[in-house]
C-alpha cells in the first residue's frame, strides 16, 4: 500500500450574512442586542467620516502619511466588537475604526499621524498595542501576549490584525506556527483588501484562500464576507470564544477591498481599474448594514452631523497642541537616559535657548536652486 | 568566591534570576529538555518547568517577536540564540521592535528582554557561525549591547541585564564557556551595564579589549612587561552605551591607545573607540591610535587560516611597540 490517503482533507467555510444585495440569511442571523447593533453601526459610520476627514487633513498638510480603512468598516468593527477591554487588540497601521472602538481618543490618532510621540500611546490600563508599520512583525508579539496570558493564568483573548500582504512574510508562518504548537489564545484576523499596495492577491498567493493556510498549522480557518458586519461579528465572537475557551487560535480571512489609497502616498489607479473599485463600491459595508438598520426601525436621526462634531471638536483640539517638545527626542530611547543622550540633550537645549526665536532646524528639502554638486545632474524641464 | 566555569556562572545567574522573579523565564531553541546546544540552560527545565524553560519552533524572528510580546505586557524572557549568528533572521524584530517600541509608544511599553548566545570567532565554526555580530546591533539607538569577558562578568551582567527595563544583546563566546574563574556567590551580586574595568594597571599604554581578545591581550601585557612596556588593559565589557570617561581617563593616563577587535574591522568597535579617544584627548596623545582588527574576509574554516584571521599576539605587540615608538627594542 505504498500510496494511502492521509486523514486531513479540509475544507474551507466561507461566512455571509447579509449580502450586498441587502439580503439577510435569517437562520444565521445572530441575536444581537438593538444597543450592540446600533453601536457597530456608530463606530462604522464614525471610521468612515473620520477616515475621509484624515484624508483631507493629510492632503492639506496638517498631517502626515496615513492609511486609510474606508471600505474595511465591517471588518475591522464586526471582529474587534468580540473583545472584552481586559482582551488585547494588536493593531497593524490601517485600524482606525477599531483603534477608536477600543478606546483611544480621536485626537490622539490625529496626533500620532502628526508625529507627536504621545500619539503612539495607549491610556495605561488600555490593553492594545501600538500601531505597528512593519509588515506582519505584530503577529509574533501577539502569540507573546498570549503565551503571557497563559503564563500568568489569565483568560485574556488576543485579536491581531494584518493585510493579505502580510500572509506572505515569515512571521506569518512562523507566528501561526507557534499559536498551533502552544495552543495559546490569539484571533488572527486577516483583512484581505486584494491588494498590497500595487500587488493583487493573485501575485501574493497561489493559494484559493488565505483561511487555508490555517489548516496547514492545525489551526481553524474560516472566510467570512469582510463587509458584512454581521457575519465578521459571529465569526469573531466565535473565535474568541474558542480562545477563551482554552481551545486555541483561530485565522479569519475577512473578504474586503481597499476603496481608498493605500496611504496617501499612493496613486491606485496607476494600477487598478475604475470598474473595479465601483464594482466594490456597490458592496459597500455601511451601505447594506444601514439598510438593515432602517428595516428594524434602529437608525439614529441626525447622527452624521454628531460625529462630524465630534470629530470637528477632535481636530480643533488637536491643532491646538503646541508644537512637539523638541528635547523629547531623547527622552524614551532607553528606559532611563544614558550619559550620551544626556550630553546631546543639554546640547540641544543649549541651541535652542540660544536662539529662542528661530529653531536652528534646517529644512529637509533640497533648495531648487541648489548648486549642483559635482556628480550632480543639472535637470531642467 | 567560588571558582566556576563561565558557563556555570551564565547557568547560575539565570538559575538565580528565575528564583527571584517569576516573571523571568527562558525561551528559544533546545533550552529544555537538550539543556541548550552549549549547555548553559543545565538544569533548569527541571528545577522550572516547561512554561519557564520554553523549546521553541526553529524560527529565531517568531520567538523574538514572541519574547518581545511578553516583554511588553511585564514578563522578563531571556532569549537564546543557539548561536548569535542566528540572530540575523530576527534583526527586523530586533532593530525595529525590540529597540524602538519603547520610544514610539512614548515610554508606554519598555522592553525588558535579553537576547543571549554565543558569537564571534571560535574554533572551526566556519563563516556563517564566527561573525562579531555585536557590531549589528550597537549601532542602533534602544539597544543595550553586553560582552562579558570573565566568569564573574558574566554572571554580574546577565543578572544586571535580566533586572533591565530595556533590551539588552548579551553575546557570550563557545571559546570562553570552559575559562575558570572566581564568582561572587551573593545572589545581589550584579555587575551595572555601562561600566568598564581596567583589569590590569599600566602606565605607558592603553590596550582596549573584551573577550577572548582581552585574554591574548592579557598574555601580550605579561610578555612586554620585561621589554619595559607598562600596558594598562580596559575591557570596556558593555559597548552601548559604552563607559568612554574609563577608556579616555586611562588614555590621559598612558597617552597612548592601541584597540583590540576580532572582528572585520571597518566600522569596527576600534574605529569607534580610536575616533572618541582623538575627539576628547587629542591633546594627550604621544602617538596616533591603533587598531589591531581581523582580516576584512570572511571566516574560514580551515584551522591554519581561521588562526590567522584573528589578531594574533604578535599583531598585537607590533601595534603596542609601534605607538610606544620602541619597535620590538
Amino acid at each position: 500500500m505504498p500510496r494511502t490517503l492521509l486523514e486531513p482533507r479540509f475544507q474551507v467555510e466561507h461566512l455571509s450574512i447579509l449580502d450586498s444585495e441587502g439580503t439577510l440569511d435569517t437562520a444565521l442571523e445572530p441575536k444581537l442586542a438593538p444597543d450592540e447593533l446600533r453601536a457597530l453601526w456608530r463606530a462604522m459610520l464614525l471610521g468612515r467620516r473620520l477616515d475621509e476627514r484624515m484624508v483631507r487633513l493629510q492632503r492639506q498638510g496638517r498631517i502626515g502619511t496615513f492609511a486609510p480603512l474606508k471600505g474595511q468598516e465591517a471588518s475591522q468593527i464586526g471582529s474587534v466588537a468580540a473583545l472584552r477591554t481586559t482582551d488585547w487588540m494588536v493593531p497593524s497601521f490601517r485600524e482606525t475604526a477599531a483603534m477608536i472602538w477600543r478606546g483611544w481618543p480621536i485626537e490622539r490618532l490625529l496626533l500620532f499621524f502628526a508625529g507627536y510621540l504621545e500619539g503612539g500611546q495607549p491610556a495605561p490600563a488600555q490593553h492594545d498595542l501600538p500601531v505597528t508599520i512593519p509588515v506582519a512583525t505584530q503577529l509574533p508579539h501577539a502569540v507573546g501576549l498570549a503565551y503571557a496570558a497563559q503564563y500568568r493564568g489569565d483568560d485574556a483573548v488576543v485579536m491581531v490584525y494584518f493585510g493579505d500582504g502580510a500572509t506572505s512574510e515569515g512571521d506569518f508562518h512562523e507566528a501561526l506556527n507557534f499559536a498551533g504548537v502552544w495552543q495559546v489564545p490569539v484571533v488572527f484576523v486577516c483583512q484581505n483588501n486584494q491588494w498590497a499596495i500595487s500587488v493583487p492577491l493573485k501575485k501574493q498567493t497561489h493559494s484559493r484562500t488565505l483561511a487555508q493556510k490555517a489548516h496547514a498549522y492545525g489551526v481553524p480557518g474560516l472566510q467570512v464576507d469582510g463587509n458584512d458586519v454581521l457575519a465578521v461579528r459571529v465569526a469573531a465572537g466565535e473565535a474568541v470564544a474558542r480562545a477563551r475557551a482554552g481551545q486555541g487560535p483561530t485565522l479569519l480571512e475577512c473578504i474586503t477591498y481597499r476603496l481608498g489609497v493605500h496611504t496617501t502616498a499612493d496613486d491606485p489607479t496607476k494600477y487598478r481599474s475604475e470598474e473595479e473599485v465601483a464594482a466594490w463600491e456597490r458592496k459597500d459595508p455601511l451601505t447594506r448594514f444601514r439598510a438593515y438598520l432602517e428595516g428594524r426601525g434602529l437608525l439614529e436621526a441626525g447622527l452624521e452631523e454628531t460625529l462630524d462634531a465630534e470629530i470637528a471638536e477632535a481636530v480643533r483640539r488637536f491643532e491646538a497642541t503646541p508644537p512637539a517638545d523638541a528635547l523629547a527626542m531623547f527622552d524614551h530611547v532607553y528606559a532611563e537616559p544614558p550619559a550620551h543622550l544626556v550630553a546631546q540633550r543639554e546640547e540641544l537645549a543649549r541651541r535652542l535657548a540660544a536662539n529662542p526665536a528661530a529653531p536652528p532646524a534646517d529644512s529637509d528639502a533640497v533648495p531648487p536652486d541648489a548648486t549642483p554638486m559635482r556628480g550632480q545632474r543639472l535637470t531642467r524641464r | 568566591m567560588a571558582v566556576l566555569t563561565y558557563r556555570e556562572a551564565l547557568n547560575l545567574a539565570l538559575r538565580e534570576e528565575m528564583r527571584r522573579d517569576p516573571r523571568v523565564f527562558v525561551i528559544g531553541e533546545e533550552v529544555g529538555l537538550y539543556e541548550g546546544a552549549y549547555k548553559v540552560t543545565q538544569g533548569l527545565l527541571k528545577e522550572f518547568g516547561a512554561q519557564r524553560v520554553v523549546d521553541t519552533p526553529i524560527a529565531e524572528s517568531g520567538f523574538t517577536g514572541v519574547g518581545i510580546g511578553a516583554a511588553m505586557v511585564g514578563l522578563r524572557p531571556v532569549v537564546e540564540m543557539m548561536t548569535f549568528n542566528f540572530a540575523l533572521v530576527a534583526v527586523d524584530q530586533i532593530v525595529n521592535t525590540a529597540a524602538k517600541i519603547h520610544y514610539m509608544s512614548g515610554g508606554q511599553y519598555r522592553v525588558p528582554l535579553v537576547i543571549r548566545g554565543p558569537g564571534g570567532p571560535a574554533a572551526q565554526l566556519g563563516a556563517q557561525h564566527s561573525q562579531s555580530m555585536e557590531s549589528y546591533f550597537y549601532h542602533v539607538p534602544g539597544l543595550k549591547v553586553v560582552r562579558p569577558t570573565t566568569p564573574m562578568d558574566a554572571k554580574g551582567l546577565l543578572k544586571a541585564a535580566i533586572r533591565d527595563d530595556n533590551p539588552v544583546i548579551f553575546i557570550e563566546s563557545e571559546t570562553l564557556y570552559n575559562v575558570k574563574g572566581e564568582v561572587p556567590e551573593d545572589p545581589e551580586f550584579l555587575i551595572p551595564l555601562g561600566r568598564a574595568i581596567v583589569r590590569r594597571e599600566g602606565t605607558d599604554v592603553t590596550l582596549v579589549a573584551y573577550m577572548g581578545m582581552m585574554y591574548r591581550a592579557m598574555e601580550v601585557a605579561e610578555e612586554l612587561a620585561p621589554e619595559g612596556i607598562s600596558i594598562e588593559l580596559v575591557d570596556p565589557r558593555t559597548l552601548r552605551p559604552m563607559d568612554a570617561e574609563t577608556i579616555i581617563g586611562s588614555v590621559r593616563k598612558t597617552h597612548r591607545a592601541v584597540v583590540v577587535e576580532a572582528g572585520a574591522g571597518f566600522a569596527g568597535m576600534g574605529s569607534e573607540i580610536a575616533s572618541f579617544i582623538t575627539e576628547r584627548a587629542f591633546d594627550d596623545l604621544d602617538a596616533p591610535v591603533e587598531r589591531v582588527t581581523g582580516a576584512n574576509a570572511p571566516m574560514p574554516y580551515a584551522r591554519n587560516l581561521e588562526r590567522l584571521k584573528t589578531p594574533s599576539k604578535e599583531k598585537i605587540a607590533a601595534a603596542v611597540r609601534r605607538v610606544c615608538g620602541t619597535n620590538g627594542g
